[in-house]
């Protein structure tokens, strides 16, 4: 029993940390692919190579690998190397997800119907007014089951942090290994079960609660 | 000299020329219907007049003020195309309400963001702006009822009819009071027993200080509604005229095919 609550309250440390990753990168990423969106769907053609070339890049190496480049590169680069794993973790999940949430947004976008933004222009709105006011509702409520799918998997996905040892639940599950317990690392999908139990909620009640019109 | 002169229109997509010349004039309070077959340029005509679509030769007048005159590489900013298109209002074919926003919440919208933007600018007392807010709420009561939707207005767009989605969308429309309310066919998306209501509310917006140009398959209704008829064919103005002249006596033998088709 005490080294069921001893291994339950070291797992619960790293869910601490698996925690701050994904909200961290959820509060930083979501933003910032909608940015990259723009850039990709940018009219001036360089721009817009520019950001397809970026976003083939991010989504064509495996995260696990832009987590090394993140961390050991500027050390290599400028003899600066990142002290922080935490920090490298976030910088290069932000970059990662942003990239993956760029295309997502970019879907919803496109498949609102032009006579949208169109109305907007007779009626005499500005472009920023026309996406603020009458485009980007109606893109959340088209992509909240897509962004749910990615959502979900970055929850799962915080636990490459660990190959940089960010002391994340896995991490911190391996750790019993070493005195031949490998049952902390089955009990870990506990606490992940539990977590994306909660998001599934969250998201069913979001895509309810905009079920109050069509599009 | 007319409200609107519209001098020499020629738009092209690509290869595809969609508009050869077009001129016409209106005068304040005048009602043009616009026939023709689909593909003869009637609704990139509306489109150019209200600059969804940039015309690649030609000049457009309204009042006295040239708002539009062609020239090469011509581009222009967000704030020039909001000037210009403010002259016009535009009621679509399939209706682009808003999803998200119930009736009322459509009409008040543009005019909103608009009073928010003014206020901005002139620094307008706090007080002054709830009272112009008010006087918007009060308009666009007023238009719901006037197109009959005075119930409805707390409906969005999904649960109200074809019918009654495009009256809402007239109502929208002349919120900004624009010098000239142009309608791209706003029957045709329509079930045959909902176009009488429409048609209707259009008719009823007829007054001396409201021009309007209609682009409508509803012979009869064109006949009954305007005071001046143009037939397009091959983006061209084959004919015009009264509705008496162009209905009951067409001269060209494309509009005399057009009003009584052979197989018909």
């Amino acid at each position: 029993m005490r080294l069921f609550l001893e291994v339950t309250l070291s797992l619960l440390k790293g869910f601490g940390t698996t925690c701050s990753i994904f909200g961290l990168t959820l509060v930083l990423a979501l933003p910032l692919g909608l940015l990259i969106s723009f850039g990709t769907m940018s009219k001036f053609r360089p721009v817009k190579a520019v950001f397809k070339t970026f976003v083939w890049i991010i989504r064509g190496v495996p995260l696990m690998l832009q987590l090394f480049v993140v961390f050991y590169v500027p050390g290599f680069l400028f003899g600066t190397p990142i002290t922080s794993r935490f920090s490298a973790t976030i910088i290069a999940f932000v970059i990662n997800y942003a990239c993956y949430f760029s295309e997502i947004y970019r879907a919803g976008i496109e498949a609102i119907p032009t006579g949208q933004t169109e109305a907007g222009e007779v009626l005499g709105m500005t472009k920023w007014q026309i996406f603020r006011k009458v485009i980007f509702m109606q893109v959340v409520k088209r992509i909240i089951p897509p962004m749910g799918n990615e959502i979900i998997t970055l929850v799962k996905d915080t636990a490459l942090a660990r190959v940089i040892a960010v002391t994340e639940i896995i991490w911190r599950a391996e750790q019993f290994t070493s005195r031949a317990l490998i049952w902390p690392l089955f009990y870990t999908a506990v606490f992940y079960l539990a977590f994306v139990g909660a998001l599934t909620l969250l998201f069913g009640y979001a895509e309810k609660k905009l079920s109050y019109y069509k599009v | 000299m007319s409200f609107l002169t519209v001098k020499n229109i020629n738009k092209s997509f690509g290869d595809t020329v969609v508009l050869r010349g077009i001129d016409f004039t209106l005068e304040k309070g005048e009602v043009v219907s616009i026939i023709g077959s689909s593909g003869s340029g009637k609704t990139t005509l509306l489109r150019c007049l209200n600059f969804l679509e940039i015309a690649d030769e030609g000049e457009i007048t309204v009042g006295d003020e040239v708002i539009f005159k062609a020239e090469k590489g011509l581009l222009f900013s967000d704030k020039e195309l909001r000037e210009k298109r403010s002259r016009f209002g535009l009621v679509f074919q399939s209706f682009h309400l808003f999803p998200q926003y119930t009736a009322f919440e459509n009409l008040m919208l543009a005019p909103t963001l608009r009073l928010d933007e003014r206020a901005k600018k002139e620094k307008m007392p706090v007080a002054e702006k709830r009272a112009e807010l008010d006087r918007i709420r009060d308009e666009a009561k007023k238009l719901l009822a006037q197109v009959g939707l005075a119930e409805k207005a707390d409906f969005y767009p999904c649960q109200l009819s074809g019918g009654q989605q495009q009256r809402v969308a007239i109502a929208r429309a002349l919120m900004l009071s624009p010098d000239i309310l142009c309608f791209d066919e706003p029957t045709s998306a329509l079930d045959p027993e909902l176009t009488g209501e429409v048609l209707r509310v259009i008719k009823s917006l007829k007054n001396s200080e409201r021009t309007m140009i209609i682009v409508t398959h509803e012979m009869e209704f064109a006949r009954n509604v305007s005071d001046h008829v143009i037939f397009m064919a091959d983006g061209v103005i084959e004919e015009e005229g009264t509705p008496e002249e162009v209905f009951g006596n067409p001269k060209s033998e494309k509009t005399k095919a057009f009003l009584s088709p052979k197989d018909a």
